[in-house]
């Protein structure tokens, strides 16, 4: 477990960078953490993936998967791939300072 | 009298039914038990069929012969279950009322969810292993297989027994090198999560074993379509994969019926507590096994630790009493190798796989994270002690908490440079390759061509 200070906030991440505490995101570091993986705006789209995950996120205390965002958040899977290019499930975790979807080994 | 009415006669609905009847009086309880299938699958086995060492009837037995005396089976299917009346209804109409219930009905592959899956290619050049009928059909198949690009692909998570994939990946490298083709197959494994492995320890400790056995990885690959004219593996990114035989594991659902009774998730699975199992909605239904929408593996291993508990909290709450009993997510699993080798996973919600010995602390004989043959034959002998001792309920040794002893966390690895913008590792995979790119090489994946 690692800290890194992103948009000027000290937090902690796991060894790829993800955020692992639910409770020291914000939506400022949600905009600095895209626009490290080449997503410079966040559009209202971007936002309303994100707000899905963190809300999911916090009733489940799983990340989402793909499916879930399209058929419980209403966003469908094709502009999930528009929005978050080739790794929508993953990048939306990161932005989100979320985990990432995992198996089981 | 009372009714405690069981959906489903699998691992989950048998054991706990063969368990409750020992414990619920019989002058105040009556057991009834739904299922729409007279034969019980032993389903870790159907990974074994397609190479031919097992055969259907050995993975088959007579659901009436495995439930106990005193239990009421019931074949049928629900239609829809009726919370504020406590009734279910079955297909052909019967009503079957009921003070609680457990939904026990599991999850199952179904293609009809991607396109292209549930085409006239299904069962000639598109298969699935996730069925006795898929397996069987499999093994005549590989039988007479002269080789080619042989792909599996993992729709979705989750699926029930997550690693069965792989395990079918390494069962057929080593099938293939017995039958002296080996260098006219080629092995794709892919999965829409960003590795094989996905938990830190696990992919330390077993990272390399698809590159050792030079089966080639295809990553974050979200399966938009099949194109069974073209052959081919469509992603939502537009990466294309061809396959001669392609072997597939689909999205895997709860029973539609769950959906119509407004119990389920968006793959139908029952949401329920994750220590208890009781229903977030319904004070008197629980749901059971892989039916459950708990966020640890869907195997018989978590259905059979996940009764232990249930069973004594089952007794409190029909008393009114609160449940004390809480289900740590406890999973235990088999990973076949090939060559006469496997492997042993334990973990549950909050601790990932991890290396050491099971179940004696230093001693075993299984070994966690590690290929021995000890661990095969675990995996080979766990049949006989499915049939005869945990279908049955008896007394099983270990208690369904999982435990810490014998088990090790690898030294901590010097911390990794810290990343900084546009520098994330997992941002620079071969598969995130431009599009241009792709063009170049429409059909080229990573590593297929040998």
């Amino acid at each position: 477990m690692n800290t890194q200070t992103i948009a000027g906030q000290s937090v902690s991440v796991n060894d790829e960078g993800f955020m692992t505490s639910y409770d020291e995101w914000n939506e400022d570091l949600g905009r600095e953490l895209a626009s490290m993986i080449g997503i410079e705006e966040l559009t209202d789209d971007h936002w309303a993936a994100i707000n899905f995950l963190r809300s999911d996120f916090a009733e489940r205390s799983e990340t989402p998967t793909l499916r879930r965002v399209t058929k419980v958040g209403g966003i469908p899977t094709k502009q999930l791939f528009v929005l978050f290019p080739k790794k929508p499930a993953k990048k939306m975790a990161y932005v989100a300072g979320l985990p990432k979807p995992k198996g089981c080994v | 009298m009372k009714q405690l009415l069981v959906l489903g006669a699998g691992t989950a609905g048998t054991v706990a039914v063969n368990k409750l009847r020992r414990r619920l009086p019989a002058d105040e309880w009556t057991i009834t038990i739904v299922d729409s299938k007279p034969q019980h699958h032993y389903q870790p086995g159907y990974l074994f069929i397609p190479f031919g060492t097992y055969g259907a009837d050995e993975v088959t037995k007579p659901k009436a012969q495995l439930i106990t005396d005193g239990v009421d089976l019931i074949f049928g299917e629900a239609d829809i279950v009726k919370p504020e009346q406590s009734i279910v209804v079955l297909a052909d109409g019967t009503e079957l009322s009921y003070d609680q219930l457990i939904i026990a009905t599991g999850t199952h592959p179904r293609r009809d969810q991607t396109e292209g899956l549930d085409s006239r290619h299904y069962g000639e050049t598109i298969h699935d292993f996730y069925t006795l009928e898929g397996a069987t059909r499999l093994a005549q198949v590989l039988d007479g297989w002269k080789g080619g690009r042989l792909v599996i692909n993992i729709v979705e998570m989750p699926i029930k027994c997550p690693v069965a994939a792989l395990e079918f990946m390494f069962l057929a490298d080593a099938f293939f090198a017995e039958r002296g083709i080996r260098d006219r197959v080629e092995l794709t494994y892919v999965t829409p999560l960003d590795g094989a492995f996905t938990k830190p320890v696990a992919a330390e400790c077993l990272g390399d074993m698809l590159e050792r056995r030079q089966i080639t990885l295809e990553t974050d690959f979200m399966t938009m379509e099949v194109d069974g004219d073209q052959k081919m593996l469509v992603s939502y990114d537009e990466r294309e994969i061809p396959y001669d035989l392609l072997v597939t594991v689909p999205v895997n659902m709860g029973a539609d019926f769950v959906d119509r009774s407004g119990l389920g998730d968006e793959l139908n699975h029952v949401e329920v507590d994750r220590h208890t199992f009781l229903s977030d909605d319904h004070d008197n239904i629980f749901a059971l096994g892989d039916a459950a929408n708990l966020p640890t593996s869907k195997a018989g291993s978590v259905a059979h630790f996940a009764v232990d508990v249930f069973v004594d909290n089952f007794l409190q709450h029909i008393k009114g009493q609160p449940m004390t009993g809480m289900f740590d997510g406890h999973a235990n699993c088999f990973i076949e190798a090939g060559n006469g080798k496997g492997m042993l996973i334990d973990f549950n919600y909050d601790v990932e796989p991890l290396p050491g010995k099971y179940p004696l602390p230093g001693i075993g004989p299984f070994s966690l994270l590690k290929e021995t043959a000890a661990n095969h034959w675990g995996k080979l002998g766990f049949k006989w002690t499915y049939w005869n001792v945990l279908l049955p309920g008896r007394y099983f040794p270990f208690g369904p908490d999982m435990s810490m002893m014998g088990k090790r966390m690898p030294e901590a690895k010097s911390p990794r440079p810290l990343q900084t913008s546009r520098s994330i590792d997992w941002m620079q995979s071969a598969t995130d390759s431009e599009p241009d790119q792709q063009l170049d090489h429409p059909h080229a994946i990573k590593g297929a061509t040998k």
